[in-house]
């Protein structure tokens, strides 16, 4: 392991809780609907942080605890059964409901483990329901998704066929351009994790081989393991070295050569570095400073430098666990700056003390920052766009490079005046 | 428990959050866990605000449950209180530390600091945004104000003549995430100085602790936004005699009733009467013969309770059209609405649910909706133009340019952000006298992109699917062709009469007549 600087911070944090997950997640599974037992609050922070006013009906909704639900446990599981029984009612194609907990519903200790029990009991072969905790004392932001997926693989059957499971979620267009891939690398068998659809959950085993896609599935992880499944040690699929050293560790433990890796993907490397190189010239040699938020910080600070050439400063994240991330660490450059959790003003006073080119932050703090003369880029953006595989390695840089390129042009006299 | 897929209100912490961030010198220390951070993005996205909210989180975890979280918000308040110096603390909890029960605001009144700390206790379970920011500035006031109470006598309307000085008031409402606050109090300023009335303070806009203690240095208090302002005006009166207004200056009337309203508190002669009709464009263009397509347009109002009251008012008087629902999701002025609702012959539509309002809307069959941000989705489903009126918005609504919604100016603004999205005068008629033409489009309108090609009117597409109703009454060819000339914004009403009155009738097939003999029956 390379010898890259830990450090721990406690305070006031700037980042969402898992519920936001919700928001990717309903997505990829169309036929499943997300019912958080909460507060207006819970309501407001999905809608706020997903813009959903677009949406006819949503498949996500809030059960708002009111006072009368928090006089009495009992009255509680009660109305949450008479709020299921209509929703389900209004929406008879939803096949699987996530019942989610929330910062209030976990204080209250309600007990939602119970409920879907009970549920499952009496929609049999109609709806499944799972439960999972998205609270923002426990979870952060993508934390959220772990906890979504770790909560189904109760669910998964068991098999001992070979196959390579990709587990976490992707947009659907890098999903089939993966699987091409690895169809083309001789691997046949290939699932995702989420599927699809909620109801076509893969089945795993000891012949499981799980590649992971995203950095933030700790507890998932874990459990696959449980049920024997073998986790592929790799970096993610960000940008085209942590991609190739992806596809080289899957193509490994399938036994396939490296040398038919490279074959099959020098052209996309080739082309992709040609994609890249006009984002290069705008990040090269500019500071970057991640503040913590979607774990997937270590992931892009890797690509950002190795890639692109910048500088980190600081590279926050909300958790850090060092066995998931040790292929990452490895690839960082000499005494990269890792700060896991937040104190937010302190981790400000070191923004504007070091005055980097370039702030990843959320969206609570980015217009303050640009106010301040500072570039940033929305971190929430990472989880909404298509940026893995080595097809969209220029599409990731150029999420950075457009604020510095915009901030370029804003600032540059171009036209002369006639 | 209630099921909510999208809620028109924040919780009351936001609300205390809009109160807080629209101020100077003010810190809201709020006890909650970190994900409630989401609501800065409100200030700084929705708004574009250049500064953070002046708020800080205690970010407790599950961890810190079984220790000891009183502890860590009085590091929180500590660590704030030095970092920010704010003139006056504001604390409180979100929805999660209500259920705890650590009691911030009582830990920082321990804490032996020299500056006010307003306690705020915002039921999380029980009361929403507007709630919360009402109460948050009533508090406030409250705090900075109480101890001039006994001391000071009442304040008369007329106490600026004897000073001999121009009368000053205050205006009062004011605040981010309002809906175009920031235009508002120029415009309202601008009139109230041409009458030669002078603005003691705005709040909370732009006010500071220091300001809220000079309040009482005004005559007569603007209560601009009931939803807001209204608890501290009350309180201002009960303890100081400060009058209040009640006319909210939105629209030509009530901008005139407002003016006159301002003027009897103060006993100041109004001397310009006869040039305020003039003052703002929309009387003649309203008056102007492109507006008489205007008449009789229905329109379909939902919003807060200001706005949604004034838009009828205006909608009714001032424009000419006919207004076919009004509601609101603000409780607390429920009654008024229902009262404005009654004078117009149509129910109030109450509700915090918006596929509610949506069926409401599509029962109507408006020609325009005013509505918020949501209703405006809504609207677009149905393929019917909306215009924004209320809160709660959308980044679009706080628009670069000056655009208020009160005073002379809020009523051109108005005119235009009405109007525009039908269709104009001229235009509608050549349709009309076009449409059987066959270049003709249906629900065209030319200057609208999204509705000239929209195949998804569910009116239209309703139509397709089922040819017949239900009820097993069957539509005859000629009844068919009968229904497409009808105007596709009334399409679906008439269908669903014309049906209703078969049913009646015990008609089992629907002719052109029969459309004809509904239509008659239903005048």
């Amino acid at each position: 392991m390379s010898k890259v600087e830990f450090n721990k911070e406690t305070g006031p944090r700037e980042v969402f809780c898992g519920l936001t997950s919700i928001v990717w997640l309903h997505r990829r599974m169309p036929d499943a609907f997300f019912l958080v037992v909460g507060s207006r609050t819970c309501a407001h922070l999905i809608q706020s942080a997903a813009g959903v006013m677009i949406f006819a009906e949503p498949r996500f909704g809030t059960a708002i605890l009111e006072e009368k639900d928090l006089a009495g446990l009992a009255d509680a599981h009660e109305e949450l059964d008479r709020v299921v029984n209509d929703l389900i009612a209004r929406r008879p194609e939803i096949k699987t409901l996530f019942l989610v907990g929330s910062c209030p519903s976990e204080v209250i200790k309600l007990d939602l483990a119970t409920v879907a029990e009970k549920l499952n009991k009496r929609f049999f072969g109609q709806v499944r329901f799972v439960n999972y905790s998205g609270s923002g004392i426990e979870t952060t932001f993508t934390q959220g998704e772990d906890g979504a997926l770790k909560a189904l693989i109760p669910l998964m059957e068991s098999s001992n066929e070979e196959k390579l499971l990709l587990v976490g979620t992707l947009a659907n267009n890098v999903e089939d351009r993966f699987k091409k891939i690895f169809t083309n690398l001789g691997i046949s068998n290939i699932e995702s994790f989420p599927p699809r659809q909620s109801t076509e959950l893969p089945k795993i085993g000891k012949n499981t081989k799980v590649l992971l896609t995203q950095p933030y599935l700790s507890d998932t992880v874990r459990d696959l393991k449980h049920r024997g499944c073998e986790i592929i040690s790799a970096p993610f699929p960000l940008g085209i070295e942590g991609s190739t050293k992806w596809f080289l560790a899957a193509a490994k433990a399938f036994k396939i050569s490296e040398l038919k890796v490279h074959e099959i993907i020098s052209p996309l490397i080739n082309r992709a570095k040609l994609a890249l190189d006009s984002h290069k010239e705008i990040l090269k040699g500019k500071r970057l400073f991640l503040l913590p938020e979607s774990q997937l910080e270590i992931s892009l600070a890797r690509f950002l430098h190795n890639e692109c050439e910048m500088d980190l400063i600081e590279v926050g994240t909300p958790y850090l666990n060092k066995d998931l991330m040790k292929e990452e660490i490895n690839l960082l450059p000499e005494n990269t700056k890792i700060v896991e959790g937040q104190h937010v003003e302190k981790q400000l006073d070191r923004v504007r003390e070091t005055n980097p080119d370039l702030v990843v932050c959320g969206m609570g703090l980015a217009n303050p920052l640009e106010a301040e003369g500072i570039s940033t880029k929305w971190s929430i953006e990472m989880v909404f766009s298509p940026i893995h595989g080595i097809d969209q390695a220029a599409d990731l840089a150029g999420l950075f490079s457009k604020p510095l390129k915009r901030n370029q042009i804003l600032t540059s006299k171009s036209l002369v005046t006639h | 428990m209630e099921l909510t897929l999208w809620t028109y209100e924040g919780p009351p912490h936001v609300g205390a959050m809009r109160i807080a961030s629209s101020m100077k010198d003010i810190h809201y220390v709020l006890h909650a866990p970190q994900g409630d951070t989401y609501a800065d993005l409100l200030f700084t996205m929705i708004e574009r605000r250049g500064q953070r909210p002046p708020v800080t989180y205690t970010t407790f975890q599950a961890r810190d449950l079984g220790g000891d979280t009183a502890e860590l918000v009085k590091k929180n308040i500590k660590e704030a209180v030095e970092r920010f110096k704010p003139k006056t603390l504001l604390v409180g909890e979100s929805c999660t530390a209500e259920l705890i029960q650590d009691q911030p605001g009582a830990l920082a009144k321990g804490m032996g600091f020299d500056m006010p700390i307003v306690n705020l206790e915002l039921p999380a379970y029980s009361k929403k945004e507007n709630w919360g920011a009402s109460e948050t500035f009533y508090q406030l006031t409250r705090t900075l104000l109480k101890e001039k109470v006994s001391s000071s006598e009442k304040i008369s309307p007329l106490r600026w003549k004897e000073l001999g000085r121009r009368p000053k008031v205050n205006i009062l409402g004011p605040s981010l995430l309002g809906f175009r606050c920031r235009d508002d109090v120029i415009e309202i300023q601008r009139i109230l100085s041409e009458q030669g009335i002078d603005t003691n303070v705005v709040a909370p806009l732009g006010a500071s602790p220091d300001d809220i203690e000079r309040l009482i240095d005004a005559e007569v208090n603007i209560c601009l936004y009931q939803e807001i302002a209204e608890a501290s005006c009350e309180w201002l009166r009960r303890n100081f005699g400060m009058e209040y207004t009640n006319t909210i200056p939105i629209g030509i009337k009530n901008t005139i009733e407002f003016i006159n309203e301002v003027h009897n508190k103060l006993d100041l002669p109004l001397t310009n009467k006869e040039e305020l009709e003039n003052k703002s464009k929309l009387p003649w263009y309203s008056k102007s013969v492109d507006s008489n397509y205007l008449t009789g347009k229905r329109v379909f109002i939902f919003g807060d309770g200001t706005h949604a009251i004034a838009a009828a008012k205006i909608a009714k008087e001032e424009l000419g059209f006919e207004v076919v629902g009004l509601g609101t999701y603000s409780r607390e002025m429920a009654r008024q609405v229902r009262a404005t609702a009654k004078d117009l012959n149509v129910e109030a539509l109450i509700t915090n649910n918006y596929l509610e309002v949506e069926d409401a809307m599509k029962k109507a069959a408006p020609e325009l909706v005013l509505g918020t941000q949501m209703e405006r989705h809504s609207a677009k489903r149905l393929g019917i133009p909306c215009s924004v009126i209320s809160t709660p918005m959308h980044v679009q609504d706080v628009p670069a340019r000056y655009s208020p919604q009160m005073g002379w100016e809020g009523a051109n603004v108005i005119f235009d952000d009405w109007v525009h999205p039908l269709m104009m005068g001229l235009e509608e008629h050549l349709i009309d006298m076009f449409k059987h033409d066959f270049e003709f489009v249906d629900g065209h309108q030319s200057h609208l992109g999204h509705t000239a090609t929209n195949k998804n009117n569910i009116l239209n597409s309703d139509e397709k699917k089922e040819k017949n109703s239900k009820e097993g009454i069957i539509w005859t060819e000629s009844g068919r062709a009968e229904l497409t000339k009808v105007p596709f914004f009334v399409r679906g009403k008439v269908k669903t009469n014309t049906e209703k009155y078969a049913i009646l009738r015990g008609i089992p097939e629907i002719s052109d007549e029969t459309l004809y003999d509904a239509k008659a029956y239903f005048s």
